[in-house]
């Protein structure tokens, strides 16, 4: 019998509805019941959710940080996708 | 025995229950297999606790005589308890703990579910809020068992022998007596036979996901009901309720 | 602290990668109140520091569940009792938020686990001393929490992101902690003589270990210049010890119980209070592996995990036949 360990979940959880689910850290479980399971007796004991997501740490696709320049920051120069960014006379109303 | 008489010692059986399995289990604490299985063993353990004291606390409103949840936990000698003998049973390792916890509540769940529909309000007032938390235990001590049923060879006969071990103390559920006959009537209160069904039902159903075999119906212990206990209890009174006993009347 | 045992002195991080510029750099990330996340670059003497810092920080609250549940199943009343296993099973809980913090540095709960059985790694010494009366529950809420919060407040602001916001959850869920027990050893001293005396006896034994807790003297600590230029640690030792006496010599007074400190006073120039010197030897025993209660604690730890071994191999079996039957 091997000697690996568990594998590690990723926990989301929903406060209350109407609000997206958010990270609030990790457990480890075996199967996925387990680790619903496992999630919810150790981040809902203080009726922190209504829902709860968990995913295998190892199935979650993240950025690389050494991209964060590629990925992000051409977005900084687009000041213009904000709203602040055009001036409006007073007096102009509902805008 | 005078109706109010009944209820009340029925509300100290419910109550019983759900303390001694408690201390049980709050026994293991800081030895689970598992920190995940840790928190899980407590946060069943607070509820049992939590139920214990809202029918100790009724038993006593009942009563009318001014005792407490305190004095009927620590205050009343082992022959007045009257927990089922399963629950006082050790707790040896995880898997006889866990066979333990999945009889008891198979049986407990469908109890309560009963005792919502029952016509005193205060004891269906306690057990719908005890059904929701007997729900998710049963489902996490049903999964635990097929794992350990269907896991390895080793653990598939460890849990085998637990089950055949504490078989024999599952009979009692079952068996009415004077006091669950006149909670029937009375309060239309449970009916144990029907009880008895649904729990076979689910219980055959979990046994042959786990791959186990359902043991035969032997000879069944009984008399924990009744305040007949088994050596066990006595040691853990001694424990639990050695601080009351050696200052009487302190506030703690 | 909870991770004193870091102040002892660590050969490995003394090595570090990295280029000047990568130094650098991460220095002025870290000075400019940034968080550092998991997968960024860090100098490989940061990531060490702070897998010893949560694995011990998490293995004082695994082991820290036993001197308090040893009173489980002998607390008086049903209320102490569901108030003393919440907070039991609450320390369960904050070591699992921080093997889970650790984790994200690349290190696995079981190596952590490996470490803390085989002796390797360090524990909060205060955990090896004995409970052996009821108020002893009330002092360490009180002391061992209260010293505990001092230093963990701090860490919710510590440069390393997982760790921040674990800490963040733990001392949300702390608050109750140190309250509980101060209203249990109030609850004492109004009573009767015998609950007062238990109530002092308790402070009398566990007021120098929570005073160890803090680490050595800011003089012998060995690493907290690094560790504070990294922000992973705020206060120094002996900043966070006087403020710890400050408030809670005025507490033990409301209390009516004496601080055993001869040597204890206030000193009305600065405010603050004086005290005796602390048994460094005693400390550094105890760290060393010879409390009172070491040796059990860990046994307890051990045969806990052993006897789990089964069960734990079960499941996996469990999953992977539940896995190839569905890929079948």
């Amino acid at each position: 019998m091997s000697k690996q360990e568990w594998p590690l979940y990723e926990v989301f959880i929903r406060s209350k509805s109407g609000l997206s689910h958010r990270h609030a850290g990790s457990i480890h479980a075996t199967d996925d019941q387990m680790a619903l399971d496992n999630a919810r007796d150790t981040y809902t004991r203080r009726c922190e959710g209504v829902s709860l997501w968990v995913v295998r740490s190892d199935r979650i696709i993240a950025s690389d940080p050494a991209e964060t320049a590629a990925f992000f920051e051409p977005a900084e120069d687009k000041i213009y996708r904000h709203p602040t960014f055009y001036e409006i006379p007073d007096g102009v109303e509902n805008l | 025995m005078s109706n109010d008489q009944a209820l009340i010692n029925y509300t100290l059986r419910l109550a019983d229950n759900a303390l001694i399995l408690s201390q049980r289990m709050i026994e293991l604490v800081a030895a689970a297999p598992e920190l995940e299985e840790e928190l899980a063993n407590a946060n069943f353990a607070l509820d049992f606790i939590g139920q214990a004291r809202l029918f100790y606390s009724y038993a006593g409103e009942l009563e009318g005589k001014g005792r407490g949840e305190d004095d009927f936990a620590f205050m009343r000698d082992e022959n007045e308890f009257c927990n089922l003998l399963l629950l006082e049973q050790p707790n040896g390792h995880f898997g006889d703990a866990l066979v333990r916890q999945f009889l008891f509540e198979a049986f407990y769940g469908h109890l309560l579910d009963a005792l919502t529909h029952c016509s005193d309000k205060g004891l269906a007032e306690i057990a719908a809020r005890a059904i929701k938390e007997v729900k998710y235990h049963c489902r996490h001590s049903s999964q635990w068992l097929v794992r350990l049923g269907d896991g390895t060879e080793l653990s598939h006969e460890c849990v085998q022998v637990s089950l055949d071990d504490v078989w024999r103390y599952t009979g009692e559920m079952f068996v009415a007596d004077e006091i669950d006959t006149a909670i029937q009537e009375n309060i239309d209160g449970p009916d144990l036979g029907a009880i008895r069904a649904l729990w076979k039902r689910d219980v055959e159903k979990t046994v042959a996901e786990a791959t186990l075999r359902l043991p035969v119906d032997e000879w069944m212990a009984s008399g924990g009901k009744q305040g007949q206990h088994s050596e066990h209890l006595g040691f853990m009174l001694a424990e639990m309720q050695y601080l009351q006993r050696s200052f009487p009347g302190e506030t703690w | 602290m909870y991770t004193q045992g870091l102040d002892q002195g660590d050969k490995e991080t003394q090595a570090s990668a990295g280029t000047p510029e990568q130094l650098a750099a991460f220095q002025e990330r870290i000075d400019a109140e940034e968080k550092i996340e998991a997968k960024d670059w860090m100098p490989e003497a940061y990531r060490r520091t702070l897998i010893r810092q949560i694995s011990q920080h998490a293995h004082s609250e695994v082991i820290g569940m036993q001197p308090e549940g040893n009173w489980l199943t002998r607390a008086p009343s049903l209320k102490r009792k569901a108030i003393l296993l919440a907070k039991v099973q609450d320390e369960g809980g904050h070591g699992l938020y921080l093997y889970s913090a650790a984790e994200t540095l690349g290190i696995s709960r079981d190596q952590m686990v490996a470490d803390l059985l085989s002796g390797k790694a360090k524990y909060s010494s205060i955990f090896n001393y004995p409970t052996v009366n009821w108020a002893d529950i009330g002092a360490i809420g009180w002391l061992v929490d209260g010293a505990a919060i001092m230093n963990q407040i701090p860490l919710c602001r510590c440069s390393y992101g997982p760790y921040a916001r674990a800490m963040v959850r733990v001392c949300k869920e702390e608050s109750f902690h140190q309250r509980q027990g101060y209203e249990l050893l109030l609850t004492l001293c109004r009573g009767s003589a015998e609950q007062k005396a238990m109530a002092q006896d308790a402070l009398n034994r566990w007021w120098w270990p929570s005073l160890m807790m803090f680490g050595p003297n800011d003089s012998e600590s060995k690493h907290s210049a690094q560790s504070m230029a990294w922000k992973i640690k705020r206060f120094s030792n002996d900043e966070l010890r006087q403020k710890f006496v400050d408030v809670t010599v005025q507490q033990a007074e409301f209390l009516g119980i004496s601080v055993p400190d001869p040597d204890l006073k206030l000193d009305k120039k600065t405010g603050h209070y004086t005290f005796g010197e602390i048994d460094w030897q005693e400390f550094i025993d105890v760290i060393a592996g010879n409390g009172p209660c070491n040796k059990q604690r860990l046994e307890k730890r051990q045969k806990a995990h052993s006897d789990g071994e089964w069960v734990r191999e079960a499941a996996q079996a469990y999953a992977s036949k539940q896995a190839a039957r569905a890929a079948a």
